[in-house]
C-alpha cells in the first residue's frame, strides 16, 4: 500500500488502487460472511475460529504499522501480545477471586469490564513499546530485530519464573469478561464484538497512514536521512509508531486471553513474535489489510492441513518459501498487483 | 559588506591520524554562489556533512545569521533555512514527486505530529509544494514516482525539496555529477537564478560549471582552504594551478 496508500486522495489513479480495495472488502465480507454462516449452520467451532482470525489480525496490524509503515523489523510483538493478555488475566483474577489487587491509595479489586480492561491491556502495551522502543531505536538493521527479541524473552521468562499469577501454568479466566449489553460467552456476540474492534483497528491505521505522521513514518522506512534533511528527526516518529503498535498488539492479547479464557507464557513466546511476522509476509507487508489475509490464511492451513498431517507446518514452510520467492507482495500482491514501484 | 548569512571559523575534524578538515575558515554571503572545490579526497564531503550537521566537528565554530550551531542537530538546521542535496540522489523513492515536496512542507512547518486529517488533501502543504515543484521545474511530473524519475529530473526534486525549506542558504553537494551536458547547463540556469532566494554554498566537480556560476572560490587541499578568491583570481592562482586545476589541465 504505503505510496499508494497516501496518493489515494487527490491523485488516486483508478484501476488498480480500486482492485486493492475490493480485494480489501472482499476479505472484510470472507470474514464476516464465514463468522454469520458457521453461526447459523450451529458450527460454534468455525466461529471461535474465525474470532481466533480476527484477533490475530488486530495484533498484526500493530506490527504492520511499524513493520508496513515503518520499516521497522520488530520480533518481539509477543511481548505486548503477552502483556495485553495478562492484564485481561490479571485484573479478572483478582475480582473473579475477590482478593483486592492493591489497597493503597485506593482498593482495587479488579474488573471483568472488558472497555476497561482493554483501556488498561493498551496503557500497559503503550508503557512497554514506549520503554522497548527508547532503547530499541538507538539500533537500524538486524540489531533492531535481535533487540526487540531479546526484550521479548526476558519478559516471557519473568512470566515463568513469576508463582504469583500461574507462572509456567498460566492463569485461567473461568468466566469471560463482560461488555455491556452483550453476552460474551455467546461465540457469535464475541465474534461480532472483535470483528468490530478489528475494523475500526484498521480504519485507524488507515487514518493514520493518510496523515502527516503517516507521512513522515513511510518516509522513515524509505530514506532517514532525507527525512533529516527535511527537518523531521526519525527517531520520535518512529518511537510513537512503536507506542501506537504496541497498545494495538496489547489490546489483541486481552481479546485472546477471554478468547481462549486462559493467558499463558505461550502468549509472550517468540514463536507468536514469529507467527505475527508471517502474517504480514503473507498477506503483503505494508498492506493494510495484509494481516487479515495472513491470519486467515495461516489458520485455515493451520486448520486443514493439520487434520492431514501432524507435520502441516512443512507444507506451511513451502509456502512461505514460495511467497517469499515468487509473490513478494503477499496474498494481496497477487491479487490487487503490485505496488506501482519499491 | 552584508553580514555572511553562514559562517565557519576554525573547523578542524580528525579520523584518527587524518585530518579531515583542517583549521578551516568560510562564509557565504547574501545572493552568491560560493563554490567549494578540490581534489578527491579533499575533505569537501566530510565538511558539507559538519555544516549540515551530520558530523559534529572537533573544533571551531558555524554560525548561521549569527547564531551558533553548536547542539543543534542536521533536523534542526534543516528548520533553520538550511537546505541540502546529496551527492548521490537522496529522495523517498516509493513517494510521488508531490509527496517528496510535501513531506518537506511538512519539515518546515514544524508540525508532524498530526494523526488525523489525510495530508494529500492539506492544502497548506500542497500549495506550497506545488509552487516549488514549478520552480524547480518539475511541472506536470507531481505524480510520478521519485523512482521513475530520471537521474536529472530527481536533482530537479532535491532542489524543490531544498526550496520547501524556506532556504536561508543552499547546501549543494556535487548537484552536476552524473549529469549530460545539456543537462548541466539546465541545472546550471536553475541555480543561477536561485542564488537570489538564498545563497549556495556549492561543491562541484565541474568546472565549466564552477567559473560559469560562481561569484567565489575557495579551494579545499587535504582539509585545509589553499585559496579563496573569485574565479578569476582563482584561475591565476599558481598554487592552485600546481596543486589542483593542473592536474586537469
Amino acid at each position: 500500500m504505503s505510496a499508494a496508500e497516501i496518493t489515494a486522495a487527490p491523485t488516486g489513479r483508478g484501476g488498480r488502487m480500486a482492485r486493492a480495495q475490493i480485494v480489501n472488502a472482499a476479505l472484510a465480507l470472507g470474514l464476516i460472511g464465514f463468522g454469520l454462516g458457521a453461526w447459523a449452520t450451529g458450527e460454534t467451532f468455525l466461529v471461535t475460529l474465525a474470532t481466533k482470525v480476527a484477533i490475530l489480525a488486530i495484533a498484526g496490524a500493530g506490527l504492520n504499522l511499524v513493520l508496513g509503515f515503518g520499516g521497522l523489523v520488530s520480533f518481539g510483538h509477543a511481548a505486548y501480545f503477552g502483556l495485553g493478555g495478562y492484564t485481561a488475566g490479571i485484573l479478572a483474577h483478582h475480582a473473579l477471586n475477590y482478593t483486592p489487587m492493591f489497597e493503597w491509595p485506593v482498593l482495587f479489586e479488579g474488573t471483568t469490564s472488558m472497555p476497561v480492561i482493554w483501556l488498561v491491556a493498551m496503557a500497559v502495551g503503550a508503557l512497554a513499546a514506549a520503554v522497548i522502543g527508547a532503547l530499541s531505536l538507538r539500533t537500524t538493521g538486524v540489531y533492531f530485530i535481535m533487540i526487540t527479541l531479546a526484550f521479548g524473552q526476558m519478559i516471557f521468562y519473568f512470566a515463568i519464573s513469576w508463582p504469583a499469577y500461574g507462572g509456567e501454568d498460566g492463569l485461567p479466566i473461568y468466566v469471560r469478561n463482560g461488555f455491556p449489553g452483550l453476552n460474551t460467552l455467546d461465540p457469535i456476540q464475541f465474534f461480532v464484538l472483535v470483528v468490530a474492534l478489528l475494523l475500526a483497528v484498521l480504519g485507524l491505521i488507515a487514518m493514520l497512514a493518510r496523515s502527516r505522521f503517516g507521512l513522515a513514518l513511510q518516509a522513515a522506512r524509505q530514506n532517514r536521512q532525507r527525512l533529516m534533511a527535511v527537518g523531521i528527526r526519525p527517531g520520535g516518529v518512529l518511537l510513537v509508531a512503536f507506542v501506537i503498535s504496541g497498545a494495538i498488539t496489547a489490546l489483541a492479547g486481552a481479546l485472546y486471553a477471554d478468547l481462549n479464557r486462559f493467558v499463558s507464557p505461550s502468549m509472550l513466546s517468540w514463536h507468536l513474535s514469529g507467527e505475527l511476522l508471517v502474517f504480514l509476509i503473507l498477506g503483503g507487508t505494508g498492506r493494510l489489510f495484509a494481516p487479515l489475509a495472513g491470519a486467515g490464511l495461516y489458520i485455515a492451513l493451520e486448520h486443514l492441513l493439520g487434520g492431514v498431517s501432524d507435520h502441516w507446518q512443512f507444507f506451511f514452510g513451502l509456502l512461505l518459501l514460495g511467497v517469499v520467492l515468487f509473490a513478494r507482495g503477499g496474498v494481496i500482491g497477487f491479487l490487487a498487483g503490485g505496488r506501482k514501484h519499491g | 559588506m552584508a553580514d555572511p548569512i553562514l559562517d565557519i571559523r576554525g573547523l578542524s575534524k580528525s579520523f584518527g591520524a587524518l585530518k579531515a578538515t583542517d583549521d578551516v575558515s568560510l562564509d557565504l554571503r547574501p545572493g552568491e554562489i560560493h563554490a567549494l572545490i578540490g581534489p578527491n579526497g579533499a575533505g569537501k564531503s566530510t565538511l558539507i556533512k559538519q555544516i549540515s550537521g551530520e558530523i559534529a566537528q572537533d573544533a571551531g565554530e558555524i554560525r548561521l545569521d549569527g547564531r551558533s550551531l553548536s547542539g543543534v542537530d542536521a533536523a534542526g538546521r534543516a528548520r533553520l533555512g538550511m537546505a541540502r542535496s546529496f551527492q548521490v540522489s537522496s529522495v523517498a523513492s516509493e513517494f510521488t514527486v508531490l509527496q517528496n515536496v510535501v513531506l518537506a512542507v511538512q519539515g518546515a512547518s514544524g508540525a508532524t505530529f498530526r494523526f488525523f486529517r489525510p495530508v494529500m488533501r492539506d492544502a497548506a502543504l500542497i500549495d506550497p509544494a506545488r509552487d516549488c515543484i514549478a520552480q524547480a521545474g518539475l511541472t506536470g511530473r507531481e505524480d510520478v514516482p521519485a523512482a521513475a524519475l530520471a537521474h536529472g529530473e530527481r536533482r530537479k526534486l532535491e532542489i524543490a525539496m531544498a526550496l520547501a525549506l524556506r532556504p536561508r542558504l543552499f547546501l549543494l553537494d556535487e548537484p552536476m555529477a552524473g549529469m549530460g551536458t545539456e543537462g548541466a547547463r539546465v541545472l546550471g540556469d536553475l541555480l543561477d537564478g536561485l542564488r537570489h532566494r538564498a545563497p549556495i554554498l556549492l561543491v562541484e566537480h565541474d568546472m565549466d560549471a564552477v567559473f560559469r556560476l560562481s561569484d567565489r572560490v575557495s579551494v579545499l587541499v587535504y582539509g585545509r582552504v589553499v585559496a579563496t578568491g573569485t574565479p578569476d583570481e582563482i584561475r591565476a592562482d599558481p598554487e592552485v594551478q600546481r596543486v589542483y586545476l593542473g592536474e586537469e589541465a
